[in-house]
C-alpha cells in the first residue's frame, strides 16, 4: 500500500465508524439525550450549550493539528522554515485570551445553572410536591410514601406532571441515586439526607440505578420509576394500601439484610418515623462495630 | 499457636480457577526468572550492577521495567473486565463472579495509576532530568534507590494478593464506608492500603529528591529560565508530589486506624465522617493526575521542538502555563463529587476553577502546534504519538470541561461517560506521552534505536483501538450505563456497544504486543541501529551532548551553558571554539543494598499488618529502624575516580565511538 492509499483507507474506516455511531444513536434509546422530565431537560440544555461553546475552540485546534504538521512536513521544501522564530506576543495573547473569554462565558453558565438546577431546590414552589423517601439498602432501593402510607421496593410509581420531592439516605455503603431521564443523580449516604426534585412530563417507565459502587450486589441495584396519570397513581395507592405486608421495624430489618434481586414488593407503612430513625441511628453510638 | 499467623490460614491460598490461574502464572513466571538467573550464574551481576545500584539511569530503567510488567497486568485486567461486560447481559452472567469482577477493576485502577503511571513518570525523570541539567547523579542517590524499592515492594504486594488472600473490591480509591471494617472485613482493602501506602512514601521521597536535584544540581550557567521544558515540568510535578502525597499518607493511616484499631475517623457512626475521606482522598487524587500528566507535557515539548527542527514556541508562556496548572490543580478536588450535594455556590466555584485549567492546557497545545509552524516536521514515532495525543487529549479535555459544569455532571457523573473522559486523559496524555518519550530517548538510554516499523504498527493499533474502545463508552454513559457493572439487563440494549468496546481492547493489546516485539527485534538488530554520535535526532539539549548510553558519570567535564538550547547553539555556532578539555577527579556514590533491605522490611511489615501477624510487624519495624540508623552513620558513601582514569575512559569511549 502506498502512502496515499493508506490515508484513504484509514479515512474510510473512520468515516464508517462515525456513520455506525450516528446510526446507532438514532436507532436506540439514549436516556440523557431524550429527557422526559423538566430537570433532565434543563440539564441536557446545559450539556448542549457548553459543548457548543467548547467546540468554538476545539474544532480549530483539531483542524490546525492536521494542517500545520502536514504543511510543514520535512519533505515540503516550499514551506517557510524559520528555526529561530520562537515567540509572538500577538499570537500568545490570542490563545491566552480567546479561551479565557470562552471560559468566562462558560463560568456564567456554570454559576447560573448550578443555582437554578440545584437538586435541593424545589420545582415551582406554588404546588405542594409529592414526598417520597428513598433508602439505599444492600442491594435494593426502598421507597416510602409517607403521605400515602405505602412503601415499595425497587419500584417507584409517580404521578405525571407533579413535582416530586425525593429525600434520600442510605442504610448501606454510599450509593448514588440516578434517574437519567428525569433528574440526574445525587449521593445516598448513611446518616445523611440529600434531596432531589423532579417532575415527569409524560407517562412511561424509566430505568434508574445506583451510580456508585456499594458492594457485591451493586449491579442489581436498579429500579423502575413508573410515571402514570394522577388517577392511575392514586388508584395504585389505594390498591397498595390493601397489601397484607406491613412495613414495621421487623420487616424493615428483613429488607435491609444484604440480598440481591429482591422482588418488587409493596407494603403499607406501619412505622411512621422509619426514614428519620434510619438516619438517626448513625447519630448515636448505637452498637460497637466489630473489628475482628 | 493460634495467633502466630494472625488471620493467615490455609484458606487464604484457595481461589476459584481464574484467580488461581493468574496466581500460578505469576508464581511460575517468578520461578522461571529465578531459575534462569541461577542457570546463567547471573545473581552476582544482577546484585552488583542493578539491585544495589544508585545510578539514576539504572534506577530509571528498573522503574520502567516494573511499570511495563504492571502495564501488562493492568491490560489483562482491562480485557477481562470488558470481556465480562461483553458477555454478561440478561440471562448470561459472564465468566466472573461479582466479587472477583470488583477486585479486578480495583486492581486495574490501582495498578495503572500507582504502578504504571507513577512508574513511568519517575522512570523518565530519573533517566533524563540529571542528564538535561548537566548533573552526575541526583541529589540523594541512596534515597533514590530506597524510593524505587518501596515502589517495587508496593507493586509486589499487589501481585501477592493474587496468591495469598484477595485484593480490594472497593474501587481504586476505596471510598468509605464501603471500605470500612464493617462492610469489608477481609484483607482486600488492607492489601490496597499498604501497597499504596509504601509506594506512596517512596513517591514522596522521590519528590523531595528531584526537587532538590533540579534546584541545586544544575550545571553552571543553567538558570531556571534556561532549563529544558521536560525538567521544568518535572519540577512542577515534584512540587505537586511534595504537597499532595502527605495527604495520601495521612488519609491512608487514618483509614488503617479505623480498620485495625477500631477508630472512627471515617465511619458514619460514632462521630466519624465518610465525606471527609472522600474530600481528603481527592485533595491528593486530583493533584495526582497532574503529577502524571505534567512530565508527559514536558516530553512532548522536547519531542516537538526536536522533530520540527525549530525552537520551542512560547517558552515563557509554557512555564507560566505549567505554573498555573500546578496551582489550580489544588483547588479543584471537589469536582469529583458535585453529586454529594455541597450546595450550588461551592459546586460552581470548584467547577469554574476546573474549567480555568483548560486555558493553560490549551495554551500549551497551541504553543506545540506553533512550534511546528515554520518548522520542518519529521513524522517519526515520537511525533506520531504527539499528534495522537493532541486529538485524543483535546476531545477528552472537552468532555472534561463538560463534566466540570455541575448541572451537567449530575447526569454524567460515575457513568461510562466519565470513564471515557479520564481514559482519554490518562491513555492519550500520560501513556502516549510516555511512549513518545520512550521512542525519543531510547537511543540515549540503551544506545540503539528500536524497530521503526513495528513502532508505527503499535501506534496505529493503539490509536484506532483507543477510539473503538472508548468512544462507545461516551454513548453508553449517555444511555445510563454506570461504571463497574458486572451484569446488566438485556432490555438496556447496551450489549452491542460493549462488544465493540471489547474489540477495541483487543486492538490495544495487539498494539502493546507490537511494542514487545519492537523491543525484541530491536535488541536482535541492535548492531544496525547503534547510536555512535550520542545525538541521533539532531537534538537541542544537554542530554544529547554526552555518549549514548551515557557513561555512569554522565559528563566527564561538567558542561557550562549560556542559553536554553546549549547543544543546538554549539552545533550552529559561527566559529567553533576549541575548548581545552581539563579533566578533574569525579566523586560518585557507592552502591548500597540498604534501600533494598529497608523496602523488603517495609514489605514484610505491611504483609504482617495485613494479616494481623503483630509480632512479625514489630520485628520488621525494628529492622527498619536499625537499617535506617546504620545508613545514617555511614560516612564512607562515595568513591573517587581520579582525573587520569576519567581521561583514559573518555579516550576509550572516543575510540569506541569511532571504530565499533
Amino acid at each position: 500500500m502506498n502512502k496515499k492509499d493508506k490515508y484513504v483507507f484509514f479515512g474510510l474506516i473512520y468515516f464508517g465508524l462515525i456513520v455506525l455511531v450516528v446510526l446507532f444513536m438514532f436507532s436506540n434509546h439514549i436516556a440523557v439525550l431524550t429527557p422526559k422530565g423538566i430537570i433532565a431537560e434543563k440539564q441536557l440544555e446545559v450539556i448542549l450549550k457548553s459543548t457548543f461553546y467548547m467546540l468554538i475552540i476545539v474544532i480549530p485546534v483539531l483542524i490546525l493539528a492536521f494542517i500545520i504538521p502536514w504543511h510543514y512536513r520535512g519533505s515540503n521544501k516550499r514551506a517557510n522554515y524559520d528555526p529561530e522564530w520562537d515567540h509572538s506576543y500577538t499570537a500568545e495573547a490570542i490563545w491566552w485570551g480567546v479561551p479565557l473569554i470562552i471560559i468566562f462565558i462558560l463560568s456564567i453558565l456554570t454559576w447560573n445553572s448550578s443555582h437554578s438546577l440545584d437538586p435541593f431546590k424545589p420545582i415551582d414552589a406554588d404546588t405542594k410536591p409529592l414526598k417520597i423517601q428513598v433508602v439505599a439498602l444492600q442491594w435494593k432501593w426502598l421507597f416510602v410514601y409517607p403521605e400515602q402510607q405505602v412503601a415499595t421496593v425497587n419500584y417507584m410509581p409517580i404521578p405525571e406532571k407533579t413535582p416530586i420531592q425525593l429525600d434520600i439516605t442510605a442504610d448501606a455503603p454510599m450509593n448514588s441515586f440516578w434517574l437519567p431521564e428525569l433528574a440526574g443523580q445525587i449521593y445516598a449516604m448513611p446518616g445523611m439526607k440529600t434531596t432531589l426534585y423532579l417532575k415527569a412530563d409524560e407517562e412511561g417507565s424509566f430505568r434508574g440505578s445506583s451510580a456508585n459502587i456499594s458492594g457485591t450486589g451493586f449491579a442489581s441495584m436498579f429500579f423502575t420509576a413508573k410515571s402514570s396519570s394522577q388517577d392511575d397513581f392514586f388508584k395504585w395507592v389505594d390498591e397498595a394500601k390493601q397489601s397484607q405486608k406491613k412495613l414495621n421495624e421487623e420487616e424493615y430489618n428483613k429488607i435491609a439484610a444484604p440480598s440481591q434481586d429482591f422482588p418488587n414488593l409493596q407494603y403499607t407503612l406501619e412505622k411512621q418515623d422509619l426514614f428519620d430513625s434510619i438516619i438517626n441511628k448513625y447519630m448515636v453510638p448505637a452498637q460497637e462495630t466489630k473489628t475482628q | 499457636m493460634d495467633n502466630l499467623f494472625g488471620r493467615l490460614t490455609i484458606d487464604a491460598f484457595k481461589h476459584d480457577p481464574i484467580e488461581a490461574g493468574a496466581g500460578i502464572g505469576i508464581a511460575v513466571g517468578g520461578i522461571v526468572i529465578v531459575a534462569l538467573l541461577f542457570y546463567y550464574n547471573g545473581w552476582k551481576w544482577l546484585w552488583k550492577e542493578w539491585l544495589t545500584s544508585v545510578d539514576h539511569k539504572k534506577i530509571g530503567m528498573m522503574y520502567i521495567i516494573v511499570a511495563t510488567l504492571m502495564l501488562f497486568k493492568g491490560l489483562v485486567d482491562a480485557s477481562m473486565l470488558r470481556a465480562q461486560q461483553a458477555m454478561a447481559s440478561g440471562d448470561s452472567f459472564g465468566f466472573l463472579t461479582a466479587p472477583h469482577f470488583q477486585q479486578i477493576f480495583s486492581a486495574h485502577g490501582t495498578t495503572m495509576i500507582f504502578f504504571v503511571g507513577m512508574g513511568v513518570v519517575f522512570g523518565m525523570i530519573n533517566l533524563i532530568v540529571p542528564l538535561q541539567i548537566g548533573a552526575r547523579d541526583v541529589a540523594f542517590p541512596f534515597l533514590n534507590s530506597l524510593s524505587f524499592w518501596l515502589f517495587a515492594a508496593g507493586a509486589f504486594l499487589v501481585n501477592l494478593s493474587l496468591i495469598v488472600g484477595k485484593f480490594s473490591d472497593t474501587g481504586w480509591l476505596a471510598y468509605t464506608p464501603l471500605s470500612s471494617i464493617q462492610y469489608n472485613p477481609g484483607v482486600g482493602v488492607d492489601y490496597w492500603i499498604w501497597s499504596v501506602q509504601i509506594s506512596g512514601i517512596g513517591s514522596l521521597l522521590s519528590g523531595i529528591n528531584f526537587l532538590v536535584t533540579i534546584l541545586k544540581l544544575r550545571c553552571p550557567g543553567m538558570t531556571l529560565m534556561r532549563m529544558p521544558l521536560f525538567t521544568w515540568s518535572a519540577l512542577n510535578s515534584m512540587i505537586l508530589v511534595i504537597f499532595a502525597f502527605p495527604i495520601l499518607t495521612v488519609t491512608l493511616a487514618m483509614l488503617t486506624l479505623d480498620r485495625t484499631m477500631g477508630m472512627h475517623f471515617f465511619t458514619p457512626d460514632f462521630g466519624g465522617n465518610p465525606m471527609m475521606y472522600i474530600n481528603l482522598i481527592w485533595a491528593w487524587g486530583h493533584p495526582e493526575v497532574y503529577i502524571l500528566i505534567l512530565p508527559a507535557f514536558g516530553a512532548f515539548s522536547e519531542v516537538v521542538a526536536t522533530f520540527s527542527h525549530k525552537r520551542l514556541f512560547g517558552y515563557v508562556s509554557m512555564i507560566w502555563a505549567l505554573a498555573a496548572i500546578t496551582f489550580l490543580s489544588f483547588i479543584v478536588w471537589l469536582h469529583h463529587f458535585f453529586t454529594m450535594g455541597a450546595g450550588p455556590s461551592v459546586n460552581a466555584f470548584f467547577g469554574i476553577m476546573t474549567m480555568l485549567i483548560a486555558v493553560p492546557t490549551g495554551v500549551k497545545i497551541f504553543n506545540w502546534l506553533f512550534t511546528m509552524f515554520r518548522g520542518r516536521v519529521h513524522f517519526t514515532r515520537p511525533i506520531l504519538w504527539f499528534l495522537g495525543f493532541v486529538v485524543v487529549f483535546t476531545t477528552g479535555g472537552m468532555t472534561g470541561v463538560l463534566l466540570s459544569v455541575p448541572a451537567a455532571d449530575f447526569q454524567l457523573h460515575n457513568s461510562l461517560f466519565l470513564i471515557a473522559h479520564f481514559h482519554s486523559m490518562v491513555i492519550g496524555g500520560v501513556l502516549f506521552g510516555f511512549f513518545a518519550a520512550l521512542a525519543y530517548w531510547t537511543p540515549k538510554i540503551i544506545g540503539f534505536k528500536l524497530n521503526e516499523r513495528l513502532g508505527r504498527y503499535a501506534f496505529w493499533c493503539w490509536i484506532i483501538g483507543f477510539f473503538i474502545a472508548f468512544m462507545p463508552l461516551y454513548v453508553l454513559g449517555l444511555m445510563g450505563a454506570t461504571r463497574r457493572l458486572n451484569h446488566y439487563e438485556a432490555s438496556t440494549g447496551w450489549q452491542p456497544l460493549f462488544i465493540i468496546v471489547a474489540i477495541g481492547i483487543t486492538l490495544i493489546i495487539t498494539g502493546a504486543i507490537c511494542q514487545v516485539f519492537q523491543i525484541i527485534v530491536g535488541v536482535i538488530q541492535r548492531k544496525h541501529h547503534m547510536d555512535r554520535t550520542g545525538d541521533p535526532w539532531n537534538g537541542r539539549t544537554l542530554e544529547w551532548s554526552t555518549l549514548s548510553p551515557a557513561p555512569f558519570y554522565n559528563f566527564a567535564v561538567i558542561p557550562t551553558v549560556r542559553d536554553r538550547e546549549p547543544l543546538w547553539t554549539k552545533k550552529h555556532a559561527q566559529e567553533i571554539k576549541e575548548e581545552m578539555t581539563h579533566y578533574e577527579d569525579i566523586y560518585m556514590p557507592k552502591n548500597t543494598a540498604m534501600g533494598l533491605y529497608i523496602a523488603a522490611l517495609a514489605f514484610v511489615f505491611s504483609f504482617a499488618i495485613i494479616w494481623y501477624i503483630y509480632w512479625l510487624a514489630i520485628v520488621a519495624l525494628i529492622g527498619i529502624i536499625i537499617c535506617v540508623n546504620i545508613r545514617l552513620w555511614q560516612d564512607d558513601i562515595e568513591y573517587c575516580i581520579p582525573a587520569k582514569e576519567v581521561e583514559r575512559m573518555e579516550k576509550e569511549n572516543a575510540h569506541r565511538r569511532m571504530y565499533t
